[in-house]
């Protein structure tokens, strides 16, 4: 099916992003966290040495965990490890995103292929409130299928 | 350790503000899932999966900015409306920043719905809406596309920014001595810098995919250009 080879497609380009592309990344602080500095004086290593700025004010992070920072712990070759945290991270949110989007869509309205019969009620499948099925009506462009 | 921190660490803006908008980040994700089951069917849920990957991907490519100390990288909200439309493209951005505070230690996980809202929420729904007017208005040619999302990203990424400055001025942690409007002027002049970064991967982004799969541009199916008042994710446009 052409729609997965486009998905498969587009997560070869991300992990190659985040996988290899990620290490030429600039190591400078960004938009906000330069914000948060402004009145301060920062070091080559980008520690804050004095001065006084909303970045003082920062805490620990609650969790850290083994790929804080963008990194494994305990790897010491600096390139392998960004790009090995990278490539977990975009499988880790394709599949929780992939996982609950696919959980969350809307019952097949034309033949259903699941063994299960055409329709079970109302999708059960998640603790979210459907939507009382009604909308389905609403959209004018029920996608149709562009493959010949 | 060198921290590479992009979002809003942990101390930066106290506990009930910070509570207040993991409430209000709340129940803007619960409208987001309601409305966006409506959109979300057996080809957007792949793509809407992909999605949230690549801007996961993307948001590790800090690029340089006009001073040499300074590095932006894209947010992505514009990026997501566009290829999977509002609803599920917040919950695609929200989805990013939860690995990123649960897993990567980027972001104070108590500051999450400061983050949800000001990427997820408010820089989605600017995105959007920009989106929905200027595709009306320009020709719908590779070179319209590419100034719409180029405009939608930029706009919303200043917008966002200007949701951390309400969030500072409710319950930023450190004494300003009343310079709010430094603060402001900074994360402005930045993020209109990042955010022409963010509109020109936006734009390649968009058009790249509008050119291998039409049909898997979510704005480009759900905005007729010639039929007003079929569109029923947009309010207030024409």
């Amino acid at each position: 099916m052409r729609k997965w080879g486009f998905v498969v497609g587009g997560l070869l380009v991300a992990l190659l992003l985040a996988g290899v592309v990620s290490n030429f990344a600039s190591p400078h602080p960004d938009g906000l966290d330069s914000s948060l500095r402004e009145g301060c004086t920062v070091d080559v290593d980008g520690e804050i040495t004095g001065g006084r700025c909303p970045a003082q004010q920062e805490q620990e992070h609650e969790i850290g965990g083994p790929l804080a920072d963008y990194g494994i712990a305990g790897l010491d070759n600096e390139f392998l490890s960004t790009g090995l945290s990278g490539v977990l991270g975009v499988l880790l949110t394709f599949a929780l995103a992939g996982g609950v989007f696919w959980l969350l869509r809307r019952p097949r309205t034309g033949p259903a292929p699941t063994p299960a019969g055409p329709r079970d009620a109302a999708p059960s499948d998640t603790s979210v409130p459907a939507p009382a099925g009604s909308h389905e009506a609403d959209r004018p462009d029920a996608p149709a299928p562009s493959q010949g | 350790m060198e921290t590479l921190a992009m979002h809003i660490s942990n101390g930066i803006i106290n506990g009930p503000v910070a509570a207040l908008f993991a409430v209000i980040a709340l129940a803007a994700m619960a409208y987001c899932v309601r409305r966006g089951r409506q959109d979300l069917d057996d080809r957007l849920a792949p793509m809407a999966g992909l999605v949230a990957a690549f801007i996961f991907a993307v948001q590790m490519l800090n690029f340089p900015i006009f001073t040499a100390g300074v590095s932006g990288h894209l947010l992505g909200g514009a990026l997501a409306a566009m290829l999977v439309g509002p609803w599920v493209g917040a919950l695609c951005i929200a989805v990013v920043l939860v690995v990123q505070a649960l897993v990567f230690g980027d972001g104070g996980v108590a500051m999450l719905g400061l983050s949800i809202t000001n990427m997820a929420v408010i820089a989605v729904a600017v995105g959007y809406l920009l989106i929905a007017l200027l595709l009306r208005v320009l020709p719908r040619t590779p070179t319209g596309l590419a100034v719409t999302a180029f405009v939608a990203a930029l706009v919303s990424v200043v917008v966002g920014a200007m949701g951390f400055v309400l969030q500072y001025w409710l319950g930023g942690t450190a004494d300003l001595g009343g310079n709010l409007a430094g603060l402001a002027g900074t994360m402005a002049v930045f993020h209109l810098f990042i955010g022409v970064g963010e509109g020109l991967i936006t734009a390649a982004t968009v058009v790249t995919v509008a050119k291998v799969r039409p049909d898997l541009v979510y704005a480009l199916r759900a905005l007729k250009p010639a039929a007003p008042a079929t569109v029923v994710t947009v309010g207030g446009v024409r």
